[in-house]
């Protein structure tokens, strides 16, 4: 019966909404950055499946639904964008440089160290484009020749890490402005460090935001050169 | 309610368009990174009122962190793979997310104009 029960959209779609309502409360409660509801969800959810033995396709059915409106939610980034477009405009250059050294500090230091940790030529590769929004690394490592599963595994694992503790470790080594912190979580940690910046602050929300699109432009175009001169 | 719904006409029609101009051009960003683009522009060129979108907008944007949430319990189909590698995967995974927020965080800040201060 609970395989049947399981199959249904209805069944992912409400154990997703439930369990992040109530992370949402649990972070609210606590105010601790630890309990990030992300994080906190998507745990709690696979802890869940791996109990009951639920696949994931099954989850997938009505997690699809969830999904689904991370499309718009994307569109939408626009908005915080435009209004914040006198703050973002006078520092575009900054804002355009931050993006591409990260870029590049990026794929160097996610690939060079797994390298120097003993990663096979398939992690190295899969671990280049960690902090790009899903859907574009994964067309950069299909192009690249890694693992693209992996890939999508650690962009989300990456996103979560900003989200955590991103705004406080900008805190804690002297990044002050809301326009460099807003970069510097977007850029790093993509969509999931967008949400948790759109929380802390509006103009670091819509830096943020720009960040996904524009690190994810400037590492499809870099990764594969750099990857030519280096192999 | 309408508003919400006016909105949220918008906001799948320039996904649409993004998806559209992706596929057209072959470019290497997904549909809705192009949307956002497209809706930016149709904004800052007065082609879209704020007041079309804005609480579609607001309402999708509160609870972005929960449209993450499917795509992050696709994990553990491949904790396998990243067990496999766990020590290189999870030390330059977390190191290299730190090392990124550094570098870019200084470099736009040492770089940036001062407007009015935006103490953050």
């Amino acid at each position: 019966m609970w395989g049947e029960l399981t199959t249904t959209p209805l069944f992912g779609a409400g154990i997703t909404v439930f369990v992040y309502f109530v992370a949402q409360l649990l972070y609210r409660r606590t105010r601790s950055m630890l309990l990030n509801p992300v994080a906190v969800s998507i745990a709690a959810i696979i802890v869940f499946l791996l109990a009951t033995q639920t696949p994931y396709e099954s989850y997938l059915r009505g997690g699809r639904m969830i999904l689904f409106l991370l499309g718009p939610s994307v569109v939408a980034l626009a908005l915080p964008l435009y209004r914040k477009r006198k703050e973002v405009g006078r520092n575009r250059w900054p804002i355009l440089v931050g993006i591409f050294s990260g870029a590049l500090a990026s794929i160097a230091s996610a690939s060079g160290l797994a390298w120097l940790l003993g990663g096979t030529e398939k992690v190295v590769v899969s671990m280049a484009p960690k902090s790009v929004t899903t859907p574009i690394a994964i067309g950069i490592v299909e192009k690249i020749g890694g693992i693209p599963e992996l890939t999508a595994a650690i962009v989300v694992l990456t996103g979560c890490i900003g989200a955590i503790c991103g705004p406080e470790f900008c805190r804690l080594i002297g990044i002050r402005s809301a326009t460099a912190t807003g970069l510097a979580v977007g850029t790093a940690s993509h969509g999931i460090g967008t949400a948790r910046m759109l929380e802390v602050d509006k103009l670091s929300g819509a830096v943020s935001g720009l960040a996904i699109g524009l690190n994810g432009l400037v590492t499809a175009f870099l990764l594969p050169l750099l990857f030519v001169l280096f192999r | 309610m309408t508003n919400i719904l006016k909105g949220m006409a918008f906001l799948l029609f320039f996904q649409f368009a993004g998806e559209t101009l992706v596929t057209v051009l072959d470019a290497p960003v997904p549909g809705n990174v192009a949307g956002m683009a497209l809706l930016l522009a149709g904004l800052l060129a007065g082609a879209v009122k704020v007041e079309w979108v804005e609480e579609a907008c607001d309402l999708l944007l509160s609870h972005l962190a929960l449209f993450f949430v499917p795509a992050g319990v696709g994990v553990m189909v491949y904790f396998d793979l990243i067990a496999a590698q766990w020590l290189p995967i999870c030390v330059s995974m977390v190191l290299s997310t730190f090392v990124v927020m550094a570098v870019t965080g200084w470099v736009e800040q040492k770089l940036e104009k001062k407007g009015k201060p935006d103490v953050g």
